[in-house]
């Protein structure tokens, strides 16, 4: 399998000015991070406010560009203006506030914006459109105002505008953030579907430990550096780790590790109430 | 309250008037307000809303929620109802110190009014039937011929799309802010001129500093979704006249026409003057 | 006796098309110094129904009683109301407008007609219980981070000094961090300033873990009005309506049925953590 992405030692700093221009302070947004994502993986970098995560993922669209270290997307360096906008085809980006990320008045019209852009013929965008429309669930809803949608549904719609692109890599800034349950549900079950049905590689950018769990790989940031990696249930075997990083982990998780703390003999980084409950049974039958 | 403004706001259903491509409806805009402006006699009056109504007919969406869009205007209406019945000179029925009421003065004042209400439902008739991306597509080819002289119609277009889109959802957030800041005991409603002003502030700034904010979102979003301007782009909805097209110009011109015979009929025929009793 | 909310019905939009019944048939009564939660899916009611409590939106059919009195009487003073029962908005940081921290958290007290000094005075004391960094006082409130702007909104509310605080998700879009800090701060100004909260949230987990009595709203009425403990016992039930108990509750009720004697009841890690640990230890 081949590298999506493959970050090294890439380095980006904010620069605050003050008023008169003079370089007030410089903030290391990204401290020499290397990251590797495989074709297909699904892939979340986890992190509390300000680690650098939403940085990190701009840089594998080419909205912002490394001042130190190389990044290849799909073999294309993000510092060669020529491949740009191939980049940006091949690896989406789905925002935050989706209300923010809407351009059109009408979904279909919305979706059809990215094809729009790249020069993609009329009939082609129809096509496109209706497959990315359907395969987040949303086709009935084309010709309505993304304003009379739900969270969850504008976030589908978003997802749909990055898969009209045809893309090979679907980037998710804190998707679910500003949702509701029901939301949240619906966004992650929408991009589960595209990495698995669609081989889409997707990286979910989160602070929500509980979307992590069907991750292939998860890594760990904190002030621009990548602190911890590993797949999900190494990572999760790791509570007091991650408790001093102001990480919570899934509930079930911490109360198989308070339970272990207990004394109880259960395996580490237990991750669905599944795998506690069948854990919790055996224990008993054994006593 | 500021969910109200239906002005400008699309409205979806499947008709003919819906279907037909947003030049034909800015052309038939435009005439459709000329008309209503030069011609005269109450012949023209009725043609123009009989024009008016058939065409809020064929567009399917309900009259209620047309005229509901009216309410937002409604004190210009009176303003302007107001100047024209006691500043038109003419013979007069009563006087109040400086204020004359004229014949001439309730005729005009009428006829202001209609004019106003017809201008409204109108243009927002094209508005509520054209999506704004119709819309721009519209003015966009509509008016390439200006790209020419250095005018950048493109951008133009692209961002009056765009402050539509924002439209409904700016007024939502007035809203908010207005309640949040109303929890923390601010008063929009009582005192002078200059309180009031000043009681803005709150709400303003707020409102400012979110419609900045989200400008920078959605110009990011706009670049990952490899926007680059005008060039090479494709349509999804490219503009091609069809036989319904054809036919709603004829029907334009053929109402253009008859206004204009109308209008001579009664000033040349039965000798009418400019008002219309 | 402080809040009574008496067959209240809200409808959007009467006699229209877009008519919608978004409040129908709630009664309430919240005692001093209570800590209630509510939930409830988007569009369940419950913006609607707190925004009824300071009088912001007037109900279609129904009474409001604020300690006694009636609040849509002819000459009731909503402003002072609106004073008493504190609100702070989802995403309350999107408010701020001054150009310091202090004068924004002064606009509250201000607008009571306190003078520059004791509003000023209020403005510290509810800072400092927010447990907001003394040298940003003068700070310009759109240069801090997330979660300081969001205390600074909340300490807004607080310097009027009301009785009951109501917050409408008061840690939408924070980190856990920022989630835990704001919840526990919460928790502590109810302890010590003995004020009422009511929390309006999406997080199960989060209601669990604080609240004393829990409201689930669901298609604009009340579905269950009691202890989280007891409304967590209907976890199929809130399924159905799109909503969810507490993971452990899950596991509990599992371990139940797979015939571990445990009590069911348990809604927090550490409630279910002792449970287990007494059956199985």
């Amino acid at each position: 399998m081949s590298l999506i992405v493959k970050a090294r030692n890439i380095v980006y700093e904010y620069i605050r000015r003050d008023d008169d221009g003079n370089v007030e302070g410089i903030e290391t947004a990204l401290d020499q991070v290397d990251l590797d994502v495989k074709e297909g993986d699904f892939v979340a970098i986890l992190g509390a406010n300000g680690s650098g995560k939403s940085t990190l993922a701009k840089h594998i669209n080419a909205l912002l560009k490394p001042e130190n270290g190389t990044l290849l997307v799909d073999g294309k360096d993000t510092l060669d203006d020529n491949e740009t906008l191939a980049i940006r085809q091949t690896a989406g980006m789905v925002f935050q506030n989706p209300d923010n990320q809407i351009i059109a008045s009408v979904v279909e019209e919305d979706v059809g914006f990215g094809p729009e852009n790249i020069g993609i013929p009329t009939d082609e965008i129809w096509t496109r459109v209706e497959k990315s429309l359907r395969s987040v669930g949303m086709y009935h809803y084309r010709h309505h105002s993304p304003n009379r949608l739900s969270g969850g549904q504008k976030q589908r719609v978003a997802i749909a505008g990055v898969m009209a692109m045809k893309p090979k890599c679907i980037i998710l800034d804190e998707p679910t953030a500003m949702l509701d349950p029901v939301g949240r549900q619906e966004v992650l079950s929408a991009v589960r579907e595209l990495n698995e049905k669609n081989g889409i590689t997707v990286i979910l950018i989160t602070h929500y430990m509980e979307e992590t769990v069907h991750a292939n790989r998860i890594f760990v940031m904190e002030s621009g550096k990548v602190i911890m990696q590993g797949t999900p249930r190494e990572i999760f075997s790791r509570v007091e780790e991650l408790k001093e990083h102001h990480l919570t982990v899934p509930q079930v998780t911490e109360l198989a590790w308070e339970l272990k703390k207990a004394g109880l003999s259960l395996p580490d980084g237990i991750l669905t109430k599944e795998e506690l409950i069948t854990a919790l049974c055996q224990l008993s039958s054994t006593n | 309250m500021l969910k109200d403004v239906t002005l400008g706001q699309y409205y979806p259903a499947e008709s003919v008037i819906h279907r037909l491509d947003p030049r034909v409806k800015l052309a038939g805009t435009l005439l459709y307000l000329i008309s209503l402006f030069v011609f005269q006699g109450p012949l023209a009056l009725v043609m123009a809303t009989v024009f008016l109504i058939l065409l809020i007919t064929l567009s399917k969406v309900p009259f209620s929620y047309m005229v509901k869009g009216l309410r937002t205007i409604i004190i210009i209406l009176i303003i302007t109802a107001a100047m024209n019945l006691f500043f038109t000179t003419g013979t007069v029925i009563v006087q109040f110190g400086i204020f004359k009421l004229t014949y001439e003065g309730i005729q005009m004042a009428i006829l202001m009014m209609i004019r106003l209400v017809y201008l409204i439902l109108g243009t927002s008739l094209m508005t509520l039937t054209t999506t704004p991306n119709q819309l721009t597509d519209g003015l966009e080819k509509g008016l390439r011929g200006l790209g020419k002289l250095g005018v950048p119609v493109h951008e133009i277009a692209m961002m009056m799309s765009i402050a539509l889109r924002f439209i409904p959802i700016l007024t939502e957030e007035t809203d908010k802010i207005m309640k949040a800041q109303k929890a923390r005991g601010a008063d929009f409603e009582t005192g002078g001129l200059i309180k009031r002003a000043k009681a803005m502030i709150p709400l303003l700034v707020p409102l400012f500093v979110s419609a900045f904010r989200r400008a920078n979102d959605l110009a990011m979003a706009m670049e990952a979704r490899c926007y680059h301007g005008g060039e090479g782009r494709t349509k999804m909805k490219p503009l091609r006249y069809t036989a319904t097209d054809r036919n709603a110009y004829l029907l334009l011109f053929a109402y253009f026409a008859a206004m204009i015979l109308l209008t001579l009929f009664w000033t040349k025929v039965l000798g009418g003057g400019k008002l219309f009793f | 006796m402080s809040i009574i909310v008496n067959e209240l019905n809200y409808i959007y939009n009467p006699g229209t098309a877009m008519e919608v019944q978004a409040l129908r048939d709630i009664n309430l009564e919240i005692s001093d110094g209570e800590f209630i939660g509510i939930i409830g899916h988007t569009g369940s009611g419950k913006s609607t129904l707190i925004q009824h409590l300071n009088g912001l939106i007037r109900a279609t059919s129904g009474g409001i009683f604020y300690n006694g009195a009636d609040i849509y009487d002819e000459g009731y003073d909503l402003r002072t109301l609106r004073t008493k029962v504190g609100l702070v908005f989802q995403y309350p940081e999107h408010q701020l407008f001054e150009t310091t921290v202090m004068a924004d958290v002064c606009y509250g007290p201000k607008n009571q007609g306190l003078d520059e000094k004791e509003a000023m005075l209020r403005a510290v004391a509810s800072l400092n219980a927010v447990h907001f960094p003394e040298k940003h006082f003068y700070d310009s409130p759109f240069e801090l981070s997330g979660g300081q702007k969001r205390r600074v909104a909340i300490a807004g509310v607080l310097a009027m000094n009301p009785e009951v605080l109501i917050l409408d998700e008061p840690t939408a879009g924070l980190d856990p961090q920022g989630r835990d800090e704001i919840l526990e701060m919460v928790s502590d100004l109810r302890r010590t300033q003995h004020i009422t909260v009511i929390l309006v949230s999406h997080s199960m987990e989060d209601v669990a873990r604080y609240v004393d009595r829990l409201i689930v709203m669901n298609g604009g009425g009340i579905m269950y009005d009691d202890t989280p403990q007891a409304v967590f016992a209907h976890y199929k039930e809130l399924e159905e309506v799109g909503l969810m108990a507490p993971q452990v509750t899950y596991v509990m009720h599992a371990l139940a049925e797979a015939g571990i004697p445990v009590e069911t009841g348990a809604t927090t890690v550490a409630e279910a953590k002792d449970e287990i640990v007494r059956v199985l230890c």
